[in-house]
């Protein structure tokens, strides 16, 4: 419910001394600059970066319209599309994961262990590190000379092989795991925060019900918390699309292309290539992948706020 | 020899429930060591490196016990060691950093507290569709806004300047400070705005006197946010910036970027956690009640 | 004069109407409460005097005042709110004094402002304490210092004893009326307790979906209802409604128990105009057990057969489930003469006392 109106009755108004009536306009006035600078970001941004991937661009942007071009060449180049189902591998494998684990230790926490907050921080730190940080070291962790491999090799396993950078076919998991690794605590925070607040009056009654702790959980519990499991979802498949920092500092994009994202094929076209037109085209592409992602979820939203009208 | 109480008896029922008890425990505290091992040993990693000696990571490998401990390469990474030329380490950077970091979240933060503000409590025609807008700013993908940004940095004079990366992760920023401060507004009741109202206050001192003193949980929130996003942000410090001007995640990537032969796995260590740090001691203090108002605030 | 004036008062949202012609008045000293179910617009008009919702037309006046778009600060009105509204971060002190300082009342006189309302409410005791360490009846009693330390011209009251639990409620209500009493401020009062508006106002407004239905004395409402909505929303358990035919100018029949009509004669003739079939109120304090002595006593009652299906004692009263044909209605007995359950009695109904109602208008006759 609105608090205040600033739409008051055109007579009125007139009446009122101006001082009053500027003070109506002020929170106007102060939001002015925001909204001036979300209009330019979001709406202004997006049109130029469309309108440069219809242009003939290539080191400077020019304002040649050549159509679709750029998005013709962009889908038959190889490069291209080993990204782009790269991206939809990573975030499959990248936000299950992650919320599997975060699932999973969220629960064992839940189960009323000594040292809580420990190891709340410990799941956590990670999220507050960069990808930058975090994709150096697994860099060197999965190094087969320095890393895991030869850590195990000297421990006396001399055949142990894990060299999953090191490999075009393997090295995609490398990055999903080093993902998974960094944003699961994350997930475990949002799920615990979650869990408790379940009304405990309600597995009470599933614990009389003789319902066991896993159907608790199942039938129960998680049911409860289902909105958190797409925020968190949703909240993953951002860091997904956008991910250009944690491929950048783990692989580089290799071995050869193996590891290559959209976010480090724009990078390359505009700024290593020098094709400015195709990457807009590229950046299009991103917006257009959190676009299959983000209407139906605003959808599903908008769709729940008016059931929730009708029912209250 | 233990000797047994005389009316002891013997119930099957107990030693069964002591047993499950006791497995269903032994589990919980298996999963949690295990992902704890996962967790930490890439921290502990870097930090033995940090101390250990060149000469030893180079004969024992990455993990192993630390046989040597010194305070050299944490120098070095900070002031002198040499990437591509210049031999400052990474102290420059580091103040960099901070000198786009610091300004980004208090500008930030500030205009999303007054847009939450507003937004929530002085609603008028059209204030929805503006909280969408600014919402959608939320979703966009950097690569989306690098070519505008190349441009207008570049008519206002600010390219490879850290006031350039200000300005870039303020606008960014406001989309996520506004959002959550916004939904943690919306949950302080009407009421209490009416009766200041008639009690004479007007929007600033409503603001002051009854908002603000409610907000550090969700100011926390947004600053912990706002300071770790930027602070560790990659692509736009590596596109607008070069050399003596990166941030420190840009400078990282250059200073690891080296041949993989013979790597000076202590420096890069020490450097990777003068990188890491700032963000990490603000977790470690304000971890707790960062998460506590994600869930009130951020997510609904 | 009176104090709060409010002339065909409209206000809708968009094209939703939430009010529609309101007209109600206060005199100065009155207390005024608005009555009606959830939802009929009841905190939309106390927020609209107030100065917190915008008037889509009509005319508000407070003393000599148009204030339709006069500041709330500047009304000088005091409001209580259903959820206290007391500012958590601030001490109770500070909450009482906010407004003064708003204001700019002096240091010295905000000290003896608070000292008086604390004393006169006896919360002395917790002027250091912050709202989240209070009980609920304090933080009432809190919200009501902060409204009179104001000393304004109109008090406004939304649902203030809804959040207390049943005893607390009718201490409070006991206080507001003292305290009412004693400062002798008009002031208005929305609440869903009929009981509440009953024992409080000098006048109530009944409202229904946006449009007040009657504005009266308690006592003219409870006895002469306008119309069948105010007669079974006042009175708990609500007035019995039973379908009658007009059969001559001074008598109906009902369909009693056996599926016979049953004669009642009517305490005062009904004019020609009146339509033939009717709805005849009774309230279930005026169903009495039927003795000649009854008889002498009230002249006007008639009396017919009716099974008891269910008998509720409540302490004070007893409650019968009384069958009427296919209809079922409640009687309040004495205890000591209560019917029993299956019994079937003779009722004595005082016609006296009862409302005739068009069915179709639903409108008093
Ligand atoms: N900002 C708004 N936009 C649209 N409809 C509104 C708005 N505010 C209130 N309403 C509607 O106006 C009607 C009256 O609301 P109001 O709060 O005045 O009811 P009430 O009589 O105080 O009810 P209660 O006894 O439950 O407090 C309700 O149907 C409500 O849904
Ligand atoms: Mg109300």
């Amino acid at each position: 419910m609105s608090t205040h109106d600033l739409i008051v009755p055109a007579a009125a108004a007139a009446a009122r001394p101006w001082r009053e009536r500027l003070g109506t306009m002020v929170p106007i006035l102060v939001l002015a600059p925001s909204i001036a600078a979300s209009f330019i970001y979001v709406f202004v941004f997006t049109f130029w970066t469309l309108y440069i991937s219809l242009s003939n661009s290539s080191l400077l942007p020019t304002y040649g319209f050549v159509g679709l071009d750029n998005y013709a060449s962009l889908w038959a180049n190889r490069r291209w599309n080993i990204a782009y189902t790269n991206l939809f591998l990573f975030s499959g494998f990248y936000i299950v994961g992650s919320m599997a684990v975060g699932l999973l230790l969220a629960i064992a926490i839940d189960q009323r262990v000594r040292g809580e907050a420990v190891w709340r921080t410990i799941f956590l730190y990670p999220l507050a590190v960069s990808f930058i940080v975090t994709g150096t070291v697994w860099s060197w962790l999965y190094n087969p000379v320095d890393g895991i491999q030869a850590f195990v090799r000297g421990l006396g396993w001399t055949d142990f092989s894990f060299a999953l950078t090191a490999n075009r076919n393997t090295a995609i998991y490398a990055v999903i795991i080093t993902g998974i690794w960094q944003s699961s605590g994350f997930a475990m925070a949002l799920f615990l925060a979650g869990l408790r607040s379940v009304d405990p009056d309600l597995v009470k009654a599933a614990q009389i019900d003789g319902a066991s702790v896993f159907r608790t959980y199942r039938r129960v519990i998680l049911p409860t918390i289902a909105p958190i499991f797409l925020a968190v979802a949703v909240i993953q498949i951002q860091f997904a699309i956008k991910t250009f920092d944690l491929v950048a500092a783990l692989t580089r994009g290799g071995p050869g292309v193996s590891t290559t994202f959209p976010a480090i094929y724009v990078y390359d076209l505009m700024f290593q290539r020098g094709q400015i037109g195709e990457g807009a085209a590229a950046a299009m592409m991103m917006l257009a992948a959190v676009a299959v992602v983000l209407v139906p979820y605003s959808l599903w939203i908008v769709w729940r706020r008016r059931a929730e009208g009708r029912n209250g | 020899m233990a000797e047994v109480a005389p009316n002891a008896r013997f119930d099957p029922e107990e030693a069964a429930a002591t047993r499950r008890h006791f497995w269903s425990r032994f589990l919980v505290y298996a999963v949690l060591t295990l992902f704890a091992v996962v967790y930490l040993v890439p921290l502990l990693v870097v930090i033995f490196n940090s101390l250990r000696e060149q000469s030893e990571i180079a004969r024992n490998g990455l993990i192993s016990v630390p046989r040597s401990f010194r305070f050299d390469a944490w120098a070095q990474a900070w002031g002198s060691y040499c990437v591509s030329g210049t031999c400052e380490g990474m102290k420059r950077n580091f103040f960099n950093s901070l000198a786009m970091t610091i300004p980004a979240t208090i500008i930030s933060t500030i205009l999303g507290a007054m847009n939450g503000y507003i937004l929530s409590k002085w609603r008028f025609r059209g204030s929805e569709l503006i909280f969408n807008l600014m919402l959608l700013g939320v979703f966009m993908p950097g690569q989306i806004s690098l070519m505008p940004w190349a441009f207008l940095l570049g008519k206002l004079g600010l390219t490879n300047s850290t006031y350039g990366l200000v300005l870039i992760h303020v606008v960014q920023g406001i989309s996520f400070t506004t959002l959550f401060c916004r939904n943690f507004y919306v949950s302080i009741p009407d009421d209490l705005i009416k009766a200041a109202r008639i009690d004479g206050a007007g929007f600033w001192r409503i603001f002051r006197k009854i908002i603000l003193p409610l907000s550090p949980p969700i100011l926390i929130v947004t600053v912990i946010w706002q300071f770790t996003g930027i602070w560790n942000e990659y692509l736009f410090g590596v596109v607008f910036t070069s050399g003596q001007q990166q941030p420190i995640t840009a400078a990282l990537v250059a200073l690891t970027a080296g041949g993989t032969t013979a790597r000076a796995y202590d420096v890069m260590s020490a450097a990777v956690l003068i990188g890491a740090l700032p963000p990490l001691l603000i977790y470690l203090f304000g971890g707790k009640y960062f998460v506590r108002g994600l869930t009130q605030g951020a997510i609904k | 004069m009176s104090a709060l004036m409010i002339r065909n008062l409209h206000k809708s949202y968009g094209s939703l109407e939430i009010l529609a012609g309101i007209n109600l008045e206060a005199k100065t000293g009155e207390f005024v409460a608005l009555v009606g179910p959830s939802g009929c617009g009841k905190s939309t008009l106390l927020a609209m005097i107030a100065g917190l919702e915008t008037v889509t037309s009509g005319e508000i006046w407070i003393g000599d005042r148009l204030v339709n778009s006069v500041r709330p600060k500047d009304r000088d009105i005091a409001m209580v709110f259903q959820s206290y509204a007391l500012y958590p971060t601030m001490t109770v002190r500070q909450n009482i004094t906010f407004g003064m300082e708003s204001r700019g009342v002096p240091k010295a006189a905000q000290a003896e402002a608070v000292q008086r309302v604390a004393a006169l409410l006896q919360i002395e005791q917790l002027l250091k304490r912050k709202p989240g360490q209070l009980s609920g009846g304090q933080r009432q009693r809190v919200a009501m210092g902060r409204a009179l330390v104001r000393d304004p011209k109109l008090f406004l009251f939304d649902e203030p004893l809804s959040n207390l639990d049943a005893k607390l409620r009718v201490d409070m209500r006991t206080e507001i009326k003292k305290l009412h009493h004693r400062v002798g401020k008009t002031t208005v009062y929305v609440t869903h307790d009929q009981v509440e508006a009953m024992t409080l106002a000098s006048r109530i407004a009944v409202m229904n979906q946006g449009s007040v239905q009657q504005f009266d004395t308690p006592k003219r409402i409870y006895d002469r209802p306008t119309n069948m909505f105010v007669a079974g929303f006042m009175g708990s358990p609500a007035m019995n409604f039973i379908p009658a035919r007009l059969t001559g100018s001074t008598s109906i029949s009902v369909r009693a128990a056996d599926g016979s009509d049953a004669s009642l004669a009517l305490a005062a003739p009904m004019s020609a105009g009146a339509p033939k079939d009717v709805v005849l109120g009774i309230r279930p304090e005026h169903i009495y057990r039927f003795t000649t002595d009854l008889k002498s006593r009230k002249p006007a009652v008639a009396s017919m057969q009716a099974p008891v299906e269910l008998v509720e004692p409540t302490g004070a009263e007893t409650l019968a489930v009384l069958r009427l044909g296919d209809l079922e209605i409640t009687g309040r007995f004495e205890p000591d003469d209560a019917p029993v359950m299956g019994e079937t009695i003779t009722l004595g109904i005082d016609m006296s006392r009862a409302c005739l109602f068009d069915p179709t208008t639903k409108a008093l006759l």
